[in-house]
Formats: structure tokens, sequence, C-alpha cells
């Protein structure tokens, strides 16, 4: 018990994962199998057709996977898990691959299972809002379909021209309307699942309420792929609003951040809809690597808040948005700020906070995590990190502060490691000890597995393993994440 | 190419006495004309009955090409070309909003003309044109175009009724010494540029400028200045619509492209299907 302890806690320090021998190797029998489920077009081997299953967005990890599925049906996703179940096959069930904690592709050789043909859109009740659609959907495209309708979708964020449902839903994956619409957790109602055993699950229900039992969908929505597949979502719509208002204001330290969300809260009440900050070097980056953005402010400032409203009368919300700019310019804490007079406008201010990610990629490789912090000290973390980085890295901190998530990301100088080293475990030290989250939206995938106790008790861990057991007794799902 | 033309002989004659005293130089006020249409970003619908399009509860702003000329007038003024900027619109009284927001990029009074039917370009071009002569505008400067009714139209009838000089499609103005202004114009060949005697009618393009975008300082400010509120009859212009909206259309729906598998199909298709062979 000591040894494995030991060998626990050196893999745990080290979150280099060893691949488990109990998996056994694609062989070409196998092959036959799924060709023969699936027809052979939707079973890639070519090594040029699966490059791109195997990497993620960052270009951070790479697995070496030989197979990928392309499953049409839940019939066939299950066929597909119970022989690998038999087979002991590893599995990573992958959407639209823009996970940015290595949690969508493979680690070793585990076959990947794509809901990218999950593409359907099955229904849309226009009088309830209603949602009904396949995992594969891209996130964008049925924001367009909402639209059409009169509604939205409850979550939004950069990804959305790639990202799909399914992963979005299995990641319960947070955003930019997280503040008004809320989380996953209530906007979906319904799920068709299949366990990592194999079993279909039929939890697709479109109804509002419903206490019969166990609510089995809410352990899908955030396990990251581990208990089960999503191939189907029944989602609960907002209306889309007749008036929405964009501002982007510049002020002079973070506590005016944190007074202004105040003044916001009070004075726009239920139409604010969005509160994001940035920094000002975050700002400075997005102009530099993301063409047609610009500084809508004459004088540099400390911290810049991208600000929005939904409701349903323009005049009533421009009011209330022109006296909750006054007061808070006549308070001080507004230092100066631009109104978007247009769609176009608007769209250039969420350029700046939602071009971030572009363009600290295309500067250099990143360090990201993605932390909830108690407000107050939300940006003390980066400080304190350029502090302890000196010249060896540059550091950006920008997030979804109406929620109480800091995005904080790094770019080293010169040798990335170097700077990994003098913030990890820091980072999660210093976060675990705030009672903050190692993971606000993120998720754990493969790179936080090895810090998941810096925000879950061991019981809770405990207990986690134990339910992983009952959807997937062979441990076939997603291996080598979020609870290694 | 660049060309150098004038627009007729009088125009290109310069003045070589100096800065003039009277309507141009240093007194000049910039009348522009905006326009409150649907936001160009918001996805256009087509009414079920075919009349229009769907305007109830859809996004409306500031025409972008008028937004442009807001910008320039703005421009004007700070170089001190102009001494002021005055906006004016014909339209509901929603309309206001538009005149807001050029009050908060710079303008410095508006003028509401109320009314709530959508005119045609001559009847907004006579009640420009009437604004205009109490106002004693020296340069009038409108968007090329608005989005709404893709017209093209009001600045160059406007030019007529007033019997001034036009320059469209303004890609760059300037304001010479001696009452003239120098436009570049947007042409199919390039680039054109007029020398034109002021007062002028000068629509914007596209390149003419970036507008600033209304910060709150000047938002404030724009909320003590005067929006003078006409009637279309207080003006003496008649505006009864001379032609009707028939019906409208969506745009004929894009069908798939198709894969063929071999040579041999493609030409079937061309022959049978498209008709082309």
């Amino acid at each position: 018990a000591a040894a494995a302890a030991a060998a626990a806690a050196a893999r745990a320090a080290s979150s280099q994962p060893q691949r488990d021998s109990r998996f056994n190797e694609v062989n070409d029998s196998d092959i036959s199998t799924f060709e023969g489920m699936l027809g052979a077009t939707h079973v890639l081997r070519d090594p040029s057709d699966v490059a791109r299953y195997n990497e993620d967005w960052m270009g951070k990890y790479r697995g070496s996977s030989s197979t990928v599925l392309r499953p049409a049906s839940t019939e066939e996703v299950s066929g597909i898990l119970r022989y690998c179940n038999e087979r002991m096959l590893a599995v990573v069930p992958q959407g639209g691959n823009t996970g940015l904690v290595g949690g969508s592709i493979p680690v070793f050789d585990e076959v990947v299972l794509s809901l990218e043909r999950f593409h359907n859109v099955d229904d849309f009740d226009a009088v309830s809002g209603t949602l009904v659609c396949g995992a594969g959907c891209v996130l964008e495209s049925l924001e367009h379909t909402a639209n059409e309708h009169g509604f939205v979708m409850p979550l939004d964020l950069g990804a959305k021209g790639s990202c799909q449902i399914g992963g979005n839903i299995s990641t319960n994956a947070g955003g930019l309307r997280f503040l008004r619409y809320g989380s996953l957790h209530g906007s979906v109602l319904g799920l068709r699942a299949v366990t990592g055993a194999g079993d279909e699950l039929d939890l697709l229900t479109t109804l509002r309420k419903n206490n019969t039992g166990y609510d089995l969908k809410q352990l899908f929505i955030g396990s990251e792929g581990t208990l089960g597949v999503i191939t189907a979502a029944a989602l609960a719509l907002p209306r889309a609003s007749a008036s929405v208002q964009t501002a982007f204001l510049g002020v002079r330290s973070f506590e005016a951040v944190l007074q202004v969300f105040q003044l916001a809260k009070q004075h726009l009440g239920e139409v604010l809809a969005a509160y994001e900050f940035l920094d000002r070097d975050s700002l400075e980056l997005t102009v530099q690597h993301v063409p047609g953005v610009r500084d809508p402010l004459d004088d540099p400032l400390p911290f810049y808040i991208v600000i929005e409203t939904r409701g349903s009368n323009a005049d009533h919300d421009m009011e209330k948005l022109e006296g909750f700019l006054e007061t808070g310019m006549e308070t001080g804490a507004v230092h100066d700020g631009a109104l978007a007079m247009d769609g176009q406008q608007a769209s250039s201010f969420w350029a700046l906070r939602e071009g971030i990610t572009e363009a600290l990629r295309r500067a250099g490789p990143t360090l990201k995590y993605d932390l909830s912090v108690p407000l107050p000290i939300l940006y003390e973390l980066v400080e304190v990190c350029r502090e302890r980085l000196g010249d060896a890295g540059d550091v950006y901190g920008y997030g979804h502060v109406g929620d109480g998530n800091l995005h904080l990301n790094v770019i080293a100088k010169d040798s990335v490691e170097n700077v990994r080293n003098v913030l990890e475990p820091f980072v999660y030290d210093w976060t675990g000890s705030k009672r903050g989250s190692v993971s606000a939206e993120h998720g754990i995938g493969q790179m936080k597995a090895h810090v998941l106790d810096r925000s879950q008790t061991a019981a809770s861990i405990a207990l986690m393993r134990q339910l992983k057991g009952v959807f997937d007794p062979n441990g076939i799902l997603n291996p080598y994440k979020v609870l290694v | 190419a660049n060309v150098k033309m004038s627009m007729k002989e009088e125009a290109c004659s310069v003045v070589k006495t100096g800065v003039s005293r009277s309507r141009q130089g240093f007194a000049m006020r910039v009348l522009v004309g905006i326009k409150r249409v649907i936001d160009y970003a918001v996805k256009i619908r087509v009414k079920p009955d075919k009349s229009g399009v769907e305007t109830a509860n859809v996004k409306m702003s500031m025409n972008p090409f008028c937004e442009i000329a807001v910008e320039e007038a703005v421009r004007l003024k700070e170089a001190k070309h102009a001494s002021e900027v005055v906006a004016v619109t014909v339209g509901p009284k929603a309309s206001q909003e538009q005149l807001r927001t050029a009050l908060a990029m710079g303008a410095d009074r508006a003028i509401h003309v109320l009314h709530d039917d959508p005119l045609e370009p001559l009847s907004v071009a006579k009640v420009l044109g009437k604004v205009a002569e109490k106002e004693e505008a020296g340069l009038i400067m409108l968007g090329k175009q608005a989005i709404d009714g893709d017209n093209n139209q009001t600045g160059q009838i406007l030019a007529g009724l007033l019997d001034w000089p036009q320059s469209t499609f303004a890609s760059k103005v300037e304001i010479g010494k001696d009452g003239t202004a120098q436009i570049t114009r947007e042409i199919d060949g390039g680039l054109q540029t007029l020398s034109v005697k002021l007062p002028a009618v000068v629509t914007a393009d596209l390149r003419l400028n970036v507008p600033r975008y209304a910060t709150l300082p000047n938002i404030m400010k724009a909320k003590k200045k005067k929006i003078e509120q006409l009637g279309v009859a207080d003006l003496g212009v008649e505006v009864t619509p001379r032609i009707s909206i028939v019906e409208v259309n969506d745009p004929p729906v894009r069908e798939g492209g198709v894969t063929v598998e071999s040579v041999d199909e493609l030409v079937t298709k061309l022959k049978d299907e498209a008709g082309v062979l």
C-alpha cells in the first residue's frame, strides 16, 4: 500500500501518465468489426486523416491513435462501446476538439469516437424555445438556428465556430452568457447518452420539471466524457432580446472593476447580461495580433470592462444604462468608456475580449490557468505571478469577472519548462489555499488531473471513483483524464 | 488612375483673393443628413405579406455611411475648416436616438424633421434643401446611400434642387482656403479628384474615414445639446410618394452544390439538368 501510494504520488507530481497495460491495441480484426458496424468510410485509418483528431487546438498535446470512428446513431455508439469493453480497447469521445485541458484527444493509442456526424437538429418548439439536436451540432450553427426563431443559445464562447454542443455539455462549458443564463446544469432538459459499459440511456425529455428519482443527466454534464458519451440533447433556449447594448469601459484599478460591477448590478439589475474584464497587456496583445481591432479609448488604462445588457425594451434599457454610466463617471469609478452605436461597434468591443485567446496563441506557447477565485483578490494572483516570473515571461489577466472566473495566461520568453516550474504547482496551491477552483470552466482533462485534490476533498474524489466504476466498469472511456 | 477634372467652368477657377468671409471658410456651417435604418448586423426578414421587411423589435442604428459623413464633418470642425456641425434627420420620433449619436460624436446641435412614414429620396432631398437654406449651410455631407433602400439618389437630387456642385462617393475631402474643396471620389476606374466651389453636396463612401466611437463624456455632453423639432409642413415641402412598393421578396435560395463521380456524369448533368451543353 505504501509503494502504491508512493507510485501515485510520483505520478501525480510528474503528471505524466503511463499507458495502462490493461488496454489492448487495435488489430485488423477490430477494424473489420468496426467497418462492419459503420461502413469503411467511417472508420479512419490513414495517418493523414487521423492526425487532426490526435492533436489539441493549442498544439500542446498529441496522442497516437491509429483509428477514428464516426458513428451516426446512438445504436452504433452503443455497439462500439460494447465491443470495446469486450476487447478492452480504450476510447476517447471527441466533439469539436477545442478543449483547453487535453481532455478530448488520445493520450496514447485510444480509439477516437467522433460525434461529428450527429449534426442534426431534430426538433425546435418555437413556443417553448426547446431545442432537440444531435451532440455533433456546432454551437454557432445552433445559435443561427435559434436566432431565426427569435431565440438564443444559453451559452456563447470564443470557440463557437468549432465546438459542438455535446462537448459543451460534457465539459459544462461556461462562457460569456453564464452571468445571465446560468449553467448548462440548468439549461439542459434532457440527454441521450451511452454509458461507458455500452448501455443506452434515454433521458431525452423536454420537460422543464421532472422530479422522478435521481437526475442522472446531471452526472454526464461536466464529467468530460468519462462516464458516458452524449449523443443528443434537449435544451431550453432563452428568448432573443429586442435590445442588446454593449459598452466598453476603462478604469484605473481592479478595485474599480469590482466597484463598477456593484454599480452595474444595482442599476442594470435584471438586464445585465455579461460583465467581462481584461488588463492593459491583454488589450495591447490583441490589438497587435488580431486584424481590424483597435483600442476604442484615447488614453491607455490598466483595466477594461466589456459590459452587455439584454432586455425587451430598448428605451428602458438605454435609460438604465445611461443612469449606470453617469453614476459610474460621477463617482469616478469609470474613467472613460464608449457605448456601441451599432451592431458592428458592439462586435468590435467583443472582439477585444474574445480575440485574446487567438492573440495569445499567435504570440507564443501559452500556459493557461482557468481559476475561480474570491472576487476581492481575483487579480492578486496575476500580480504575484508577474513578480515570481520577472523577465522569464509575460502574464496576462482577463476573464468572466462577473462569475468570479480569472483566465491567467503566461507566455514564456524563453523556456516554457522554466516558467511552468515557477508557476506550478504554485498557482494551484495558491488557489486551493483561498478555497478557489483550479478549473472554473475548462475542466480537468489530462492537464489538471494531478491537482484535482486542491479543489475537492479525498472523500469526494473517492465517491467520484465509485461512480466511475458504476458507469464504466472496465474504465475504457477517456482514461488518463479527470480521475487518475 | 488619378484624373483631375472640373465640374463646371466656374468651379475650376481658383479664387485667388484669399479667405472668403461669406458662407465658406472659417464661418462654414456643415449640415449632415443622417438616417435611421435597420442595423447592418441584423438578419433581414421579409414580412409574410411581402409588403416590406420586418422592423418590429429589430435593432435600428444610424446608417453606416451616415456615420462616416458625421465623422468627416466633425473632423472638419476639429481642423477648423468648419465652425459648426448640424445633424439633421427626417423620420419618426425614434430617429432622435440617431441624432443623439451624432451629437455624441461631436455634432453641435440637431434638427429633427418629424415624419412617420418612410420617404423617397426626392422628398428627403426637398426637405434637406429647405433645411440647408434655413441654416445657411456652407457644405452638406450625406452618406452615399442608405443600406435599406440602396437608392444612392438623395445627395445627387439635393445638389440638383439647390443647384450646387456635387461630389459623390467621396474617399477624401480637403477644404481649400479659397472657397473651394478638393474631393477624391471612388469610381469604377479608380480615383477621381474634383475641385468644387462651395457650397456643395458631398456624399461619403466607405473609405473616407473610420467613425469614432461615442465615448461617455461626449454622450453625457450630448444630452445637453439642442434638438430642434420641425414638421415637414413647417418647411413648406410636399412629400407625397410617387413610388409605391408592390412586393418585397427574399433573394432566391442558393441551391447546394453537387459532387459528381465521373466526367460522364458531369457531361450528363450539364446537358440534361443545367442545359448548357
